[in-house]
């Protein structure tokens, strides 16, 4: 798309559509986003301000430090008391700090927001919330502007509970809140206007939705049936040039990054050890031999001192079971184990199987440690680990191959069923 | 002692507890795969299926009831954290 180019100015609007104008802020010197995302382009907070003939709707805010943009730009093309709607698709506060403002100066503007958002708006509103200006929407809603209809897709988990998508039909627009976002602040704000910000795109995708794929797909489900014109994002580029381009490479994103070719066939579990005298080495490949031993389990053994957690993690995502060996130093499981434990937040493991196991010299915390870590990432641990003092006998490389096996055996529904007694006395407190 | 057994599916593991145990008290010393929070019934982590026996289990505090209420549980969810089982069969599993 050619034209004029055109830059955002302070305290003006810019008209996306027909009477749709970008009402957001500029924020060129942000270098980290929520701890967790660096931003080399800075960010945008993006806002939008809908009008119809019987009024207007406020799709988002900004964050508050940059409010003072916000209400500057929203007041150039519209008076406070045309505001009849503030749309909320998502509560985090990049978006929500001008929003106490806004009730305030919009009165009888209504609030729309999906229903796990309200929980949340009340910790964003502490005083004063009057609860008959919040209208709860689902995918049956509709608010009339008048020649503009604003109507709800539901897009949970993307990247919190509450976040939804808002569709004006009339005019083929989904404002998608932080879905086809991305961290790249450009003054020409049009994604047929400003610089290659696709690195951009792909690393947001990669950091804020990835571990949320199986809601990335039924998002698309919905979103990908709706005859697109424009997409107008939470932060980035307005993606106005081939939109649904951007629909598309979600579908990519959401695919399995490396092909399992067992996939439908075995069930996959691996293991993950560090070894400083072979000990831990020895009962990892006990717990492999043992796995093997069970029919329809694709098992692989990996030794955490030759890779890096990345290429781990795709590894992960696409696994059933996860088992970890790590000695003890100084109390605790050692620092490649922790580093590809935390990097398991980036994809999904809910629901996989977790074990542990690991030899010791004095104290060998790092098994219950590990168990800890794998509950908390909610996998199920359905056999304890096996602790090794020093180096492992027969018998207690025995129990390691008993670990995998009864793990592989879970995988593929044959475990033996366990019953265990509380009720003997002080059992509970054991 | 009235005694009570709870099943947790996803791990196979049956568990005879006193009748009045909180699942919380015995789902994490099996490697059960629900999890918890804040664990005093707020956050609503520790949502969990009951696939059946739900009759076993005291009712829902109120608290409960509007933690299930603004998290969409269904008529078989409830909170582990706060769920007791006064007798009889339980069979859960997270979710």
């Amino acid at each position: 798309m050619s034209g004029p180019a055109m830059t955002v100015m302070p305290g003006v609007p810019v008209e996306i559509a027909p009477d749709v104008h970008w009402v957001g802020a500029l924020d060129p010197d942000l270098r980290q986003f929520d701890i967790i995302l660096r931003t080399a382009n800075g960010t945008s907070y993006n806002a939008y301000a809908v009008r119809g003939v019987d009024g207007v709707a406020v799709i988002d805010t900004v964050k508050a430090e940059f409010a003072e943009d916000f209400f500057a730009r929203l007041w150039s093309c519209c008076r406070p008391s045309e505001i009849r709607a503030i749309v909320l698709n998502h509560l985090e506060p990049d978006h929500t700090g001008a929003l106490p403002e806004l009730l305030r100066l919009a009165p009888q503007a209504k609030v729309y927001l999906s229903f796990p958002a309200l929980k949340m708006l009340k910790g964003l509103v502490k005083n004063g919330l009057d609860e008959s200006r919040i209208a709860v929407v689902d995918e049956d809603t509709r608010v009339d502007l008048g020649g503009r209809t604003l109507r709800f897709v539901h897009t949970p988990y993307l990247h919190w509970p509450d976040t939804q998508c808002t569709w004006v039909e009339e005019d083929g627009i989904l404002f998608s809140g932080d879905v086809f976002g991305c961290h790249f602040c450009d003054a020409r704000l049009f994604n047929d206007r400003v610089g290659d910000f696709r690195f951009s795109f792909d690393y947001y995708y990669q950091h804020i939705m990835r571990p949320f794929r199986e809601h990335v797909l039924n998002a698309l489900a919905l979103i990908e049936p709706l005859p697109v014109r424009l997409i107008a994002p939470a932060h980035g580029p307005v993606l106005r040039d081939a939109p649904t381009s951007y629909v598309r490479r979600y579908r990519q994103f959401a695919e399995p990054v490396l092909a399992n070719e067992a996939a439908g066939r075995d069930r996959t579990l691996l293991v993950f050890y560090i070894s400083a005298y072979g000990n831990t080495a020895r009962m990892a490949q006990a717990v492999r031999e043992g796995a093997e031993e069970v029919d329809g389990v694709r098992v692989s053994l990996y030794d955490l001192a030759g890779g890096d957690p990345g290429p781990f993690v795709d590894l992960v995502e696409e696994a059933d079971a996860l088992v970890f060996g790590s000695p003890t130093i100084n109390g605790d499981a050692v620092k490649p184990v922790w580093d590809l434990l935390s990097s398991l937040t980036m994809v999904r493991v809910k629901g996989k199987l977790g074990g542990a196991f690991g030899s010791y010299g004095w104290s060998g915390e790092a098994v219950g440690l590990i168990e800890d870590r794998l509950r908390g990432l909610k996998l199920r641990v359905p056999r304890p680990g096996v602790k090794v003092k020093l180096i492992p006998t027969d018998e207690e490389l025995s129990a390691c191959a008993v670990l995998g096996r009864e793990l592989a055996e879970h995988l593929v529904g044959r475990a033996t069923p366990r019953h265990i007694d509380f009720t003997a006395p002080q059992a509970l407190s054991a | 002692m009235p005694k009570a057994q709870v099943t947790f599916e996803d791990i196979g593991v049956t568990v005879t507890v006193p009748a009045g145990t909180r699942l919380i008290e015995v789902s994490e010393k099996v490697g059960a795969g629900i999890t918890y929070g804040c664990r005093e019934g707020e956050c609503g982590t520790c949502m969990m299926k009951i696939v059946s026996g739900i009759e076993h289990l005291g009712s829902p505090s109120m608290l409960e009831d509007q933690v299930l209420k603004e998290n969409y549980a269904g008529a078989a969810n409830r909170l582990a954290c706060q769920a007791q089982v006064i007798g009889g069969h339980v069979i859960v599993r997270p979710g």
